[in-house]
């Protein structure tokens, strides 16, 4: 299998911060791969350097099987952060705008989502709302018909409903053309609703990187007498814990089914286990910090 | 690519190519009627146009609108170019089209640049052939209300020839430069502004002399050539400051003039009987006017005394030396300009 995305490595310095570091990834082809993270996690700089909007501090990217960079733009569909539109020009002005600049335009596939959209082409894009401008810079992206899209938190301006509409079209548009797609969130329904295949970034790191299904089925919430995590056997990774005086609440991963009887055997959320993941990295980071209890 | 950077740059290019083509209209129609009257009177050419105020009108508009042109382009074509774009992340959207950055900028400054120098030409070529009757009189010695001024002299020289062109491709590129480190239009707008208009202030000041050495040529003051007596202090007995020649010719643009002795030393102030080369003071009676030597004798003895005037000048002739020089030095700042662009955009803009 190729892969759409792979870092080794890989790091970005602004001036003296760093927005990513040691971000080692690989990302599947043919897969809808949701990267999720909280704000300021690294997600929009691992984007734009996976594009060449940037270049790499330390480390390599590959998009594609060949070295990230210009060179390959006509393969990549990018939709940018704030999905950015030309205000004064008119949707008409967009589609020949991708139709001038992109070698392999697909005239009728633009016209056609335009038109399915109920949009004007004669409407200036100041004029559209955030859902039709994003609705626009989805099309340019797919109309140029890359390889790999990718789009760099494209809902994370829109209300509810649009929100919805927008990653449905995306999904529909994914399917009818077999192209790999990279969309960032920093809202984990987005990535539920449309992604087959997740990545977790907390801190420039990636946390966890996997298939969703098989995400889901092999992590599971124990619930029991409380008791040590150290004790669980090997074939159990903990990711976290918590304990009352009682009981313990533990989220792990393991391949193997769990045989211990005293656990109350749940399963995960798709919320359940980002977050799990998101509070690991922030428990390793202070890990000054004691361990939340209740003190009787 | 061509079309996309058409569309977004038609306003501000038909605005400005408007003006230039009106007042090139107004320049073709009165001009030959001007070439007619300059064969017609050829000694008082100057004397018979300046009654007709079309003419100073034209006269002066052409040379302010050529003067407008470099800080305008630079401003309003040069500085939103880029500074636009990153403004609104639309360069986001466009490097992500199929075609490299490089190419993008290649042909956004080729065309807006080409533009901005086609356009500069026309306008420098109508008001220089419009006005070349003109300054041709006024290089042979005619002066009349407005025309007076040589063009090889700092109002009208930088109105003329290729130097405008030199401006306005240096203007251009100085915007986009500008636009391309400061990244908001309006900021790069204003800046471009006072940046292009400075340097128009200042080149003739600190470059222009210096672009071709100057002349040095020694004259001794006479009754005719003498353009100038300054006089300091009290009436009876002023200080004498200094005095100035005209340099033989018309035309020329003198530089500096500094008065020296015999031994050639600078000379601050000048004997107090060279007051007497000057007219009589104002409150000076009938009799003691009367009384006064003719001004030759003071002359005579100026010159006896092997007092001359050093200057420093660029002779009329030089006029398309100049023009060329300094063209072209702003024609390499625009290309290292634009480089310094290349150079920037390839590297990492968010």
């Amino acid at each position: 299998m190729t892969a759409a995305l792979q870092a080794q490595g890989l790091g970005k310095r602004y001036g003296r911060r760093w927005a990513l570091t040691d971000c080692t990834l690989d990302l599947p082809a043919g897969r809808v791969v949701g990267l999720v993270g909280p704000n300021g996690a690294g997600k929009s700089t691992l984007l734009n350097l996976a594009v060449g909007m940037l270049t790499p501090t330390t480390g390599s990217i590959e998009v594609l099987s060949s070295a990230a960079g210009t060179s390959q733009l006509a393969r990549i569909g990018f939709v940018a952060q704030d999905t950015p539109t030309y205000a004064r020009l008119s949707i008409a002005d967009h589609l020949k705008l991708g139709a001038h600049l992109n070698p392999g335009w697909d005239e009728t596939l633009a016209n056609g989502r335009i038109q399915r959209l109920g949009l004007d082409p004669k409407q200036r894009a100041g004029r559209l709302s955030g859902g039709q401008r994003a609705q626009l810079a989805l099309t340019l992206g797919i109309a140029k018909r890359p390889e790999l899209l990718i789009l760099d938190e494209p809902v994370a301006a829109l209300d509810p409903l649009a929100r919805r509409e927008f990653l449905q079209d995306l999904m529909e548009a994914v399917a009818e053309q077999e192209l790999s797609v990279v969309l960032s969130s920093h809202l984990v329904s987005d990535v539920e609703r449309s992604c087959d295949y997740l990545v977790v970034l907390v801190d420039s790191r990636v946390q966890v990187s996997g298939d969703i299904e098989t995400l889901l089925a092999t992590h599971y919430r124990l619930v029991g007498p409380r008791r040590d995590e150290k004790s669980l056997p090997h074939n159990q990774h903990v990711i976290s814990v918590s304990h009352t005086d009682r009981q313990s609440t533990l989220l792990i991963r393991t391949d193997e089914p769990i045989l211990d009887p005293a656990w109350t055997v749940t399963q995960l959320t798709l919320e359940d286990l980002v977050l799990a993941y998101m509070g690991r990295s922030s428990q390793t980071k202070q890990n000054d910090r004691p361990v939340l209890e209740v003190q009787r | 690519m061509i079309w996309l950077t058409w569309r977004q740059f038609r306003l501000q290019a038909l605005v400005v190519a408007g003006a230039v083509a009106a007042l090139a209209i107004l320049l073709a129609v009165t001009g030959p009627g001007l070439l007619d009257d300059y064969k017609t009177y050829p000694n008082d050419f100057l004397k018979q146009i300046q009654f007709a105020r079309i003419n100073q009108y034209l006269y002066m508009a052409g040379q302010a609108l050529v003067y407008a042109a470099p800080p305008v382009i630079g401003a309003f074509w040069g500085a939103p170019l880029i500074a636009r774009e990153l403004e609104a992340g639309t360069h986001r959207l466009v490097w992500n089209q199929s075609i490299s950055r490089t190419r993008w900028l290649v042909t956004k400054l080729a065309f807006t640049g080409l533009s901005a120098i086609a356009l500069t030409g026309l306008l420098s070529l109508a008001v220089t052939w419009w006005s070349d009757p003109i300054d041709d009189a006024i290089d042979a010695g005619q002066a009349a209300g407005v025309f007076n001024v040589p063009r090889l002299l700092p109002p009208v020289f930088g109105a003329r020839g290729v130097v405008p062109i030199g401006y306005a491709a240096f203007a251009f590129a100085l915007g986009v430069a500008l636009g391309l480190v400061i990244r908001r239009s309006v900021v790069a707008i204003a800046v471009t502004l006072a940046a292009v208009i400075a340097i128009q202030i200042l080149s003739p000041v600190l470059l222009r002399p210096h672009l071709i050495t100057p002349v040095k040529t020694n004259v001794i003051v006479t009754t005719d050539n003498m353009r100038g007596l300054q006089l300091s202090g009290p009436e009876e007995d002023p200080v004498v400051m200094r005095i100035e020649a005209k340099l033989p010719g018309e035309g020329n643009w003198k530089l500096s003039e500094t008065t020296v002795n015999a031994a050639g030393q600078v000379q601050k102030t000048l004997p107090n009987w060279v007051a007497e080369c000057g007219p009589p003071p104002p409150n000076a009676s009938a009799t003691e006017a009367q009384s006064r030597p003719p001004l030759s004798t003071c002359f005579q003895r100026l010159a006896d005394e092997g007092y001359r005037q050093q200057i420093s000048y660029q002779p009329a002739d030089r006029f398309w030396g100049l023009q060329w020089r300094e063209a072209g030095l702003f024609f390499v700042l625009a290309l290292a300009l634009s480089g310094f662009c290349f150079w920037r955009i390839r590297r990492d803009l968010t």
